[in-house]
């Protein structure tokens, strides 16, 4: 882009693995938008991705995001600007930009660039990053992961489930985001990048800002922290959610940017939802520490000074937020395999439904163990009687009807197994007015750990490619 | 005493970070805000959470938001990732929190929820919000 625009139109259109799949659409067809971002990946969803790959390895990515290009083909033939940005990538953007090319060709775009970026992954540079000196100490305890089985116990690793290390990878930035849309791609896929970095890649690309213009890097990353989650800031999660008009067609978030670092939230016109002051901050607090230290890989903000004005309807400003330099290291999700778990639910009904669910939920338990397999962790509720934050709030007197739900862990498959043989028998031999086994026996399935930790940022090596659609999709 | 809930002049929203949870709670006016100031300490949310055992509860002040954020340490059971809980990312906390019964404070009226705020095809039935109510202004440095 050789003339910088006074600014820039973002629009989220996804906020997780799983949002609304004509959220983008809609968001394309009616936001006027420079650019269109899909953030995917959630702490653990790489590791889910780790899994598919194993089977496939043509897999890792999410595919919801192809699908979703193919829909939007006719718009981005319509408005010839629009780009899109997004984490889509996983643990295989090179899979997921063929697959994306292999639309765009048929649909005779091929002379469009696609891009995606890796260096995210650190599974295959482990043993690497080890010798130079990293040891993932946990975020919290400080303690080293113990990657390796062989090497666990000369290494610290004191704990027996680090076994296997299923996902390790890094968060990148904004800065090969910008790389990729500077060498004209239309549309960027990443693996793992932080959610903020999505919008502040477009930003960095369009307003040739410096990267030591602190004030500005956390203006559009603030922007990108409210889009982030798509609905959550135009209405979804609201405490006062009766307030919020047609969340049937809620319209998902755009930010509007300007070159001198200012920043809007806004949604398209005629759309369900709210863009106000109480949505806006409410999304602003949401899973932040100290307001004063939000790091992104780009820039550090300090949300401490912010302010949210209405300025229109739908319209709101956000200003006081200031930047700071970022850590040296970069932080890095793992996740390993510990054990299994699984998940059972009885509908109880009746007098004293409450007290009748718990003596089944202990009985339940009870047969497991009497079958020789005292199970390691093991947690019971009785939904319906404020089970879900116990102790917090209480459920109604004498309940009518409750649901059990009985979770367990053990690194043993067979126990956890066992555990899932025994709901369906006390149907017949516990209590009456049981009900609701409706599904299959519960499945024993494999838990993945989350490890979060730190590396050295001189040990990250982002790498950006650009290719032209046709040639891709060969 | 009479008594009323932190959510008649609050709003909120939690999430989780690994095993920590965060509450976000936002007063409706800047009174609301001078009175959460004192009557909402870390501790006492801490007390109030007692039985889910945070290490320890955090405050943030953002006061040009009018707002707080509480950070509850190592309270979610292993998080998303091992917790055996239903609500594992903590998004139950905040709604809770909003139950908490304070005291009514003398100038309630002021801590109300602005008119201006409600929509106008959505007011909620009661008559709760207070005639005359300035829309917040930000306190001033």
């Amino acid at each position: 882009m050789s003339v910088i625009p006074d600014s820039i139109r973002i629009g989220n259109g996804a906020g997780f693995w799983g949002d609304n799949l004509d959220a983008p659409i809609r968001l394309a067809e009616l936001g006027a938008l420079d650019f269109l971002t899909l953030e995917y990946l959630a702490e653990l969803t790489l590791s889910i991705l780790a899994h598919q790959r194993r089977l496939d390895p043509e897999s890792g990515y999410v595919g919801d995001f192809p699908a979703t290009v193919l829909r939007l083909i006719p718009i981005l033939k319509a408005q010839p600007n629009l780009r899109i940005v997004t984490n889509a990538g996983g643990l295989n953007p090179a899979a997921c930009a063929r697959e994306v090319a292999r639309h765009l060709t048929a649909a005779g775009m091929g002379g469009e660039k696609v891009a995606w970026v890796s260096g995210d992954d650190l599974m295959p540079r482990l043993a690497e990053l080890r010798s130079a000196g990293e040891r993932f100490r946990h975020f919290d305890s400080g303690e080293a992961l113990g990657f390796f089985e062989t090497a666990a116990s000369a290494e610290g690793g004191t704990r027996e489930s680090q076994g296997g290390v299923v996902s390790a990878n890094v968060y990148l930035g904004a800065a090969p985001i910008c790389e990729a849309l500077d060498r004209g791609a239309r549309i960027v896929i990443t693996g793992r990048v932080a959610d903020a970095s999505l919008t502040l890649g477009p930003a960095m690309h369009a307003f040739r800002w410096g990267w030591k213009d602190w004030d500005k890097l956390a203006a559009a990353s603030a922007a990108g922290h409210l889009i982030e989650c798509g609905a959550q800031v135009t209405g979804g999660l609201l405490s006062r959610w009766q307030t919020v008009p047609d969340y049937a067609h809620i319209g998902y978030p755009i930010a509007i940017l300007d070159s001198k670092g200012g920043c809007r939230i806004t949604k398209p016109e005629g759309t369900g939802g709210v863009v106000s002051r109480e949505t806006v901050t409410e999304q602003l607090l949401y899973e932040i520490g100290d307001p004063a230290r939000y790091h992104t890989p780009d820039v550090t903000l300090d949300f401490t000074d912010a302010e949210v004005t209405e300025i229109g309807p739908d319209l709101v400003e956000i200003t006081g937020v200031k930047g700071v330099p970022p850590p040296a290291t970069l932080k890095v999700s793992c996740a390993y395999s510990n054990g299994f778990s699984a998940k059972g639910d009885l509908v109880v009904s009746g007098r004293d439904a409450a007290g009748k669910a718990k003596a089944t939920g202990e009985m339940i338990l009870d047969r497991v163990d009497q079958a020789g397999f005292p199970l390691r962790r093991k947690y019971m509720e009785v939904l319906g009687s404020g089970a879900t934050l116990p102790g917090v709030e209480t459920g109604a007197g004498d309940l009518k009807e409750v649901v059990l739900r009985i979770s367990v862990w053990d690194k043993d498959k067979k126990a956890v197994e066992r555990f899932c043989r025994e709901i369906s028998p006390v149907i017949t031999s516990g209590p009456p007015g049981i009900s609701g086994y409706a599904g299959s026996r519960p499945k024993a399935r494999p838990m993945l750990s989350y490890w979060p930790t730190v590396v050295e940022r001189d040990h990250v090596r982002p790498v950006v490619y650009v290719r032209g659609a046709e040639d891709l999709a060969e | 005493m009479k008594k009323i809930r932190l959510g008649d002049i609050a709003h909120g929203r939690s999430g989780d970070k690994g095993n920590h949870a965060n509450i976000g709670v936002i007063a409706y006016t800047l009174a609301g805000h001078d009175h959460l100031a004192t009557a909402l300490s870390g501790d006492k949310v801490k007390a109030y959470f007692h039985s889910l055992s945070p290490e320890k509860v955090d405050r943030f002040d953002l006061p040009r938001l009018f707002a707080f954020n509480f950070v509850l340490w190592n309270v979610l059971g292993g998080g998303a990732s091992d917790s055996l809980r239903t609500d594992t990312q903590g998004k139950a906390l905040a709604t809770a929190l909003l139950e908490m019964e304070l005291p009514e404070p003398e100038n309630l009226a002021a801590m109300l929820p602005p008119e201006a705020m409600l929509l106008p095809d959505a007011l909620p039935p009661a008559g709760k919000s207070a005639p005359g109510n300035a829309p917040p202004k930000a306190p001033k440095a």
